[in-house]
């Protein structure tokens, strides 16, 4: 196990409002990593600075030990660090199978034309099968349901082949059975070689999950340990608790 | 798709031919007018469905980059003498290169910031070339037409077949763009612009490639203008009704299509052309309400009928645009 994600003193303030305060985090390769924290305490912060969607002020982010801290989304992306949205953002005027042809022909293949266009749209509809939802490859994201909608999210995070991939809150607003349902996907994914940080805030779903717990309190890390640890902290109960 | 491009290349030079045995049908002038202002629109409405459609950023600078191209034209001749082929290359060259730079300095702006930015670039161009004497200032100048070139009758005839020519150059070009990667990126960024990034799509470099492409193609179409008109002027060249009437007819014939503004400047602009002798503001007032009707009841536009109605009358046939290029249901 290597330490492949280093996030070093990351700080990050809006107009002077202070969201994210000298964060430092380490994720080994391989590793289930699950990230909690109150409404607005910067989870969400921390991974947009990750995923490059947010520029931070100071401080340093190292994937697989070269620094991406500069560089654009996409680029990231193609270097192997994915993620989903909390709001799911599919590309509303493509099928789902189309949706997982953009990272497939972006950063998988390169060029998708003729020659292999059959091959790839296959290679969608086993992504998409993984995620239990080839059946549904023709339909347009207005028809899925919410569980659907939070399986294409991943589905097409999948797609790009990330070593790492970032979960914001891929099970918020789904019943249990269908919590239970992505927590299997994400463990076989895990099963799989991939590395993963979930935010969530379903804590059945988080202590079943992860090996790990960090916990964002108003920018700042106030506890990083076992589940069982983090739990019995009495300053992650008193913040994100409320007991 | 094969067999698709097949069609589209033999059209592709069918249709410069058509435009140049068109006098010999015995055609009033008129009728070879109109058709040179609707292949006109034909070229603007699918240069501004690039980065209007496929991107979604609404651009209300068509007429800066039309008149751009103009003007450029005009340079060249005034300048170098340069030939119409010259004069074409280069107001297309700059067109592109001045879509880049507004680009630049406007797409990190989104929806209607960035439309407004775009009339505020307009403004600005125009009143460089108000301002500018060699090409006439706000005065604007009578072109001195060499004789016509290469056994054409008139002007008119010549620049029919050229601009039949540019119509075709546009076409191609947003078919290229509709069937590619560049399509397929730039749908997803209109869709979701984060997520496109995150999914690897490198957004910026794509919209400036469309402001590209699109500057350039607009710019074309204004290239012929100088010697069209034998007389060119500021507030015509640069002015805002081809920025409203390119997004009108991109929108009444469908952008998810390359063929859709095409079909728009055909059915909007011929209107237009016998609308004129009786009543121009009627016009306008028709265009401007079946713009707010198509884009209430059917937002995709003449394409979108088109396919309903294809639908309807095969219900097997297919609809979306992966499932059509691959065969599948």
């Amino acid at each position: 196990m290597t330490a492949f994600l280093h996030v070093r003193d990351v700080t990050k303030t809006f107009f002077g409002f202070t969201a994210l305060s000298n964060v430092s985090l380490n994720v080994t390769s391989g590793e289930r990593l699950g990230l909690i924290g109150p409404n607005g305490s910067g989870k969400t912060t921390l991974i947009n600075c990750i995923s490059g969607v947010l520029q931070f002020d100071t401080g340093e982010i190292e994937f697989e030990g070269s620094a991406i801290s500069k560089m654009p989304p996409y680029q990231r992306a193609k270097r192997g660090v994915a993620r989903t949205f909390q709001i799911p953002k599919p590309f509303h005027s493509m099928s789902v199978a189309e949706n997982l042809m953009v990272p497939l022909e972006y950063i998988v293949h390169g060029l998708i034309d003729v020659s292999n266009e059959d091959s790839v749209y296959k290679e969608a509809s086993e992504i998409l099968a993984r995620v239990r939802l080839d059946d549904r490859r023709h339909a347009h994201p207005g028809d899925l349901s919410q569980v659907e909608l939070r399986k294409l999210e991943l589905a097409r995070a999948i797609a790009a082949r990330p070593k790492l991939l970032i979960c914001d809150e891929a099970m918020a607003g789904l019943a249990m059975k269908e919590v239970n349902e992505i927590l299997d996907i994400l463990l076989e994914l895990n099963g799989a070689g991939i590395t993963i940080i979930m935010i969530e805030h379903i804590m059945q779903a988080v202590m079943r999950f992860s090996q790990r717990i960090v916990c964002l309190s108003a920018g700042q890390i106030i506890c990083d340990d076992l589940p069982e640890k983090v739990m019995a902290n009495a300053e992650v109960r008193r913040a994100y608790l409320g007991s | 798709m094969k067999t698709n491009s097949i069609v589209f290349g033999i059209f592709a030079i069918a249709l410069p031919v058509v435009a140049y045995l068109l006098p010999a049908l015995g055609l009033n002038e008129y009728y070879l007018y109109v058709s040179y202002i609707v292949l006109q629109y034909v070229v603007l409405a699918t240069a501004w469905n690039v980065l209007g459609g496929y991107a979604g950023y609404v651009n209300f600078g068509t007429g800066a980059f039309f008149g751009v191209g103009a003007y450029a034209a005009l340079f060249l001749m005034l300048a170098f003498q340069a030939p119409l082929t010259v004069q074409i290359a280069g107001a297309a060259i700059t067109g592109a290169l001045l879509g880049v730079g507004v680009g630049l300095l406007t797409l990190r702006l989104k929806g209607i910031f960035f439309s407004i930015a775009t009339i505020a670039v307009a403004i600005v161009i125009e009143t460089f070339i108000l301002n500018w004497r060699f090409v006439g200032g706000a005065a604007g100048m009578q072109v001195i037409r060499p004789p016509v070139p290469l056994g054409f009758e008139t002007y008119t005839r010549l620049l029919l077949v050229v601009m039949m020519i540019l119509a075709v150059i546009s076409l191609a070009v947003a078919r290229y763009i509709q069937n590619s990667w560049l399509g397929r990126g730039l749908q997803a960024l209109r869709d979701a612009e984060v997520a496109a990034e995150c999914s690897g799509v490198p957004t910026l470099r794509l919209k400036l490639i469309a402001c590209a492409l699109s500057g350039g193609l607009m710019a074309m179409a204004g290239s012929t203008l100088p010697l069209y008109s034998s007389f060119i002027e500021p507030h015509s060249a640069f002015s805002l009704n081809y920025s409203v009437m390119a997004l009108s007819m991109a929108v009444i014939g469908g952008m998810s299509r390359w063929w859709g503004p095409a079909i728009g400047a055909i059915v909007i602009a011929a209107s237009q052309q016998f609308a004129v002798s009786a009543s121009p503001e009627k016009h306008l007032l028709i265009v401007g309400l079946s713009l707010i009707i198509f884009v209430v009841v059917a937002p995709s536009g003449l394409v979108g009928s088109i396919q309903w109605l294809r639908k309807w009358l095969s219900p097997a046939a297919s609809t979306g645009r992966q499932s059509e290029r691959l065969g599948k249901p």
